[in-house]
């Protein structure tokens, strides 16, 4: 259990001395991570490794300023350092608040059924020689196969000058298997992620076999694949991975520390018609078992369901404590943070699109030209201007409603509002992905979803005209 | 002898029978400052610790690795760390290209990497770089109307890497940065620039050129428009260039080569480039920002010409890789902090510079499009297959000048045909943080896709 992190006695008393100059917030925050990971290629295990890392981030808040300082050292002189140096920035304290009530440990266990810990070495590198021996045999273009294998432990507990005391025990697992195709023409790749916040259960024989399936089939296609168009067109997003598509062209932008900041094209947009009525945008940390999930962030709130946009008519944004504190409202449980080293700030748990009530198969159908995504594989966004990019890294042609010829990777760009305008089908076939945000330098696990939809026009970044 | 050195070699003395071992040991202390209206938005201060153990054990057909990390140097965390380590290298395959570096005789050179300057400078010199780097940019410029982050950070580091074949090497170095990102407006349309400087020293930064380079960057882009499609030329500043460049070094990692895995596999020695590419990558070099007397598995650095006018040369390794292809290591050994195994990388790219300066390239290319930002790197590059799709922002380049901005675009192409369509190389080379150092670059035959 996390409460055996640092006694709670430890916590109170680094907080008071956190608070003893006078400060208007405090917190400390005490993480102990353990991660292993495993890696195969050219059919050799290459390397186990594992690590472990604990130690604690305090932070103060005086005014506009917060004083941060983190350490290794867990032993009560060690953590009360840590406070001095965070507190250093109020020196010039206006003496607000000095000592914190704590309320009783919320702690929480995690949902991992097969504990990652508890998987002898050597049936983990069974799971990996299979990936390889399956992706191998899909065709002989198969030159390279690499698969990794990874799960960490982070245990946290976090405490604050409002008597916040809670704690989560956040067990993640993830596989991922990578493909090269050896063709006339070049190499291509292919690549299938597994990634939960969940145990080894999630790597049942099917699963691992699929994915290893899915990595040499993508690579295979796009041996034959041609050089994606150049310029607008309808584009079909199946589901799944082009959840992304809404991380990038919104999701960022309704971080409250940018639209705070004035630098997002979203800001001050409450209540107004931002896309188009087909879309009802979700953030969600309560998704149990998905890759962004917690039972409570990294500020000790609650994870929550949040509806962000409804059928187009934008609700919220998201929120840290931070920044709501600002605001006289309430986190809505989005504070995160790489780890102890690291400042909270407003992040995404599991972001997307609710389905819709039209047929997969129908939407493509009914495109009589255009390109079908099946899989994304990342993006980036100006939040200031709104314009983001993100890579197709399995797309086809659409040609009389069919889906034919398969395309090289590109990236595909547009401007987020104008872009939420143009979803004009959503279907039923709703699923979820897994990611990697990056923010700041920090990163965290996030989930994209959503079902297979279109959007009536996107910059496409091919060559071919 | 360093205190930490020392402490690593100390370490070694645990090492079993039949077993190598490694010793990476890190510590450092940062300091990160944000400005926000006038105001401390945040201070860091921390100081960090850290030890990466790799066991090596031979068997009758190769050596296994194991590999564990801890982020701490009390001794609990480190006997965790050895017998991880240990444990894992009897679940690894037997390699017979596995080995741990040894000294090549290779003497390293002497380069003064840390500066006195970042730990001899008050905190309230820090954090007044940081609220003067924001006052300067929110008055340099009327229509600047928001800068959302302007932060200075420095580090103090002290490295030390052991083993027991040898290997004995240790490094102090230092590191100053502001950087400031601006967003400016004309009423209808914002746009966002951003600025930085580096150096070893608080001393050595320049805020006006950080704020100056923010303040153009977003007010230059202000009216950008999405231009019609076309196949043409782009010229790269000098930092999209150098990201382009680090790109090109990833493929000539002698570890993807040797694993298929590079689009450069089996050309060596042939033309895979236009003749203005000379492609160095010289750690030795004082001037580049990555420059270190040591690589990642502790052997002495070196000069490595890569491409020579257009010819492919050689590739860089690491001791395994270069084992695998039948050479040895050129000092290329690249890790990601104690937590990571060596690999090939390069690590100090440079290219021998052209003639002209970045408006004369401009000139002579008469019309084309100069990319300013680059977006979607990760996402729409790769370097085995080598298809390259990114979006931009910049100018649109007429009769040899800068013309209107241009946003909502994207360019591609393959590398392999960009290295071969290099038109210029300029003379106007920046010392970035990151991998490559580079000149304003122009290319041809790129398709910019738009309207």
């Amino acid at each position: 259990m996390s409460d055996t992190l640092v006694p709670r006695e430890t916590v109170q008393r680094v907080l008071n001395e956190s608070m003893g100059r006078g400060a208007d917030f405090a917190e400390v925050f005490v993480e102990d991570r353990s991660n292993s990971s495993a890696s195969l290629d050219q059919r050799r295990i290459q390397e186990l490794n594992s690590g472990r890392s604990r130690g604690a981030g305090v932070r103060v808040v005086v005014g506009e300023t917060t004083g941060f300082a983190h350490t290794a050292d867990l032993s009560e002189p060690g953590l009360l350092a840590a406070a001095r140096a965070a507190a250093a920035v109020a020196r010039e304290g206006r003496g607000g608040v000095r000592h914190a009530a704590l309320e009783t440990l919320r702690d929480h266990s995690s949902r991992a059924e097969i504990s990652p810990s508890s998987v002898a070495k050597a049936s983990k590198i069974e799971i990996m020689m299979r990936a390889d021996e399956v992706a191998r045999a899909s065709a002989g273009a198969i030159s390279q196969v690499q698969v990794a294998l990874a799960d960490s432990r982070r245990r946290f507990i976090v405490a604050n000058s409002e008597g916040v005391f809670a704690g989560d025990d956040q067990v993640r697992t993830r596989f991922a298997v990578s493909c090269v195709a050896q063709g006339d023409g070049g190499m291509q790749t292919g690549y299938r992620p597994l990634a939960a916040t969940r145990g080894f259960e999630i790597l049942s024989a099917d699963a691992v076999e699929d994915a290893a399936r899915g990595a040499a089939q993508q690579a295979l296609t796009k041996l034959s694949a041609r050089p994606a168009p150049s310029g607008d067109l309808p584009v079909v997003l199946a589901g799944g991975s082009g959840g992304i598509l809404f991380h990038e062209a919104c999701g960022h932008g309704l971080e409250a520390d940018a639209v705070l900041k004035q630098a997002s094209v979203y800001a001050g947009k409450v209540g107004q018609r931002v896309a188009s009525p087909l879309v009802t945008l979700v953030d969600d940390g309560t998704m149990g078992g998905e890759w962004g999930y917690f039972a409570v962030d990294d500020e000790g709130r609650p994870a929550r369901r949040n509806v962000l946009i409804e059928n187009g008519v934008l609700t919220d944004y998201m929120w840290d404590h931070l920044r709501a504190r600002k605001e006289g409202r309430a986190s809505s449980g989005n504070g995160r943070r790489q780890s102890y080293a690291h400042l909270p700030m407003v992040r995404m748990t599991n972001t997307y699109l609710l389905a819709g009530d039209a047929d997969a198969d129908e939407i493509v159908a009914q495109t009589p030209r255009g390109v079908y995504v099946a899989q994304l594989g990342g993006g980036q966004v100006n939040t200031a201007t709104g314009d983001f990019v993100f890579g197709a890294t399995a797309a086809f042609l659409i040609e009389n409603g069919r889906i034919t010829t398969p395309l090289r990777d590109c990236n595909l760009i547009g401007n987020g509002p104008e872009i939420l305008q143009r979803v004009d089908a959503v279907a039923t076939d709703f699923s979820m992905t897994p990611g990697t945000c990056g923010k700041d330098g920090q990163q965290v696990a996030v989930g994209c979803g959503q079902a297979t939809m279109r959007l009536t026009g996107i910059t496409i970044g091919g060559t071919a005209t | 002898m360093s205190e930490l050195l020392e402490r690593a070699t100390k370490l070694l003395e645990r090492v079993g029978g039949g077993e190598e071992m490694e010793v990476f040991l890190s510590r450092g202390v940062e300091t990160e400052v944000q400005a926000y209206q006038g105001e401390i938005e945040n201070l860091s201060s921390s100081s960090s610790a850290e030890i990466g153990i790799r066991i090596l054990i031979d068997g009758p057909r190769g050596a296994r690795v194991g590999t564990a990390y801890a982020g701490s140097l009390d001794d609990e965390a480190i006997a965790e760390a050895m017998s991880n380590a240990r444990d894992n290298a009897r679940f690894a395959t037997e390699d017979e290209f596995v080995a741990f570096a040894r000294p090549d005789g290779v003497a390293p050179v002497s380069l003064s990497l840390s500066d006195p300057g970042v730990a001899g400078t008050s905190m309230e010199r820090k954090v007044n770089l940081a609220l003067e780097l924001e006052a300067m940019v929110r008055g340099g410029d009327a229509r600047i109307r928001q800068v959302d982050a302007a932060n200075y950070s420095d580090y103090l580091s002290d490295a030390a890497i052991v083993s027991t074949t040898g290997i004995s090497a240790s490094l102090e170095r230092s590191g100053a940065f502001v950087s400031v990102e601006a967003i400016a407006t004309d009423g209808e349309q914002d746009q966002t620039g951003w600025g930085l400087s580096v150096g070893r020293s608080p001393e050595d930064l320049s805020l006006a050129s950080a704020a100056g380079d923010a303040i153009r960057r977003a007010t230059r882009m202000l009216g950008a428009v999405k231009p019609p499609s076309f196949k043409g030329v782009a010229v790269f500043d000098p930092r999209t260039a150098a990201t382009l460049w680090s790109i090109m070094g990833s493929a000539l990692s002698g570890d993807a080569v040797v694993r298929g895995r590079s689009f450069f596999a089996g050309r060596l020695g042939e033309v895979v480039a236009s003749s203005e590419v000379t492609l160095i990558d010289d750690p030795t070099d004082a001037r580049h920002f990555a420059a270190s007397p040591f690589d990642a598995e502790g052997l002495s650095s070196r000069r490595n010409e890569l491409i020579t006018e257009g010819r492919l040369r050689q590739f860089v390794y690491d001791t395994v890789a270069g084992r695998r292809a039948g050479t040895s290591s050129t000092g290329n050994a690249v890790r990601a902090g104690v937590s990571g195994s060596p690999s090939a990388g390069c690590r100090a790219l440079q290219l021998v510079a052209g003639d002209y300066d970045q408006d004369e390239v401009l000139r002579r290319v008469g019309n084309g499009v100069f990319v300013e930002s680059l977006t979607g790197v990760h996402s729409g590059v790769n370097p085995i297959s080598g298809d390259f799709s990114v979006g931009i922002t910049g100018l649109m380049i007429r009769d040899g000048v800068l013309a209107e901005p241009v946003r909502e675009v994207t360019l591609a192409s393959t590398l392999q045909r960009m290295l071969l369509d290099v038109v210029m190389v300029g003379n106007d080379v920046q010392w970035l943080p990151g991998t490559a150092a580079a000149q304003t670059l122009a290319i041809d035959g790129l398709a910019l896709s738009g309207r």
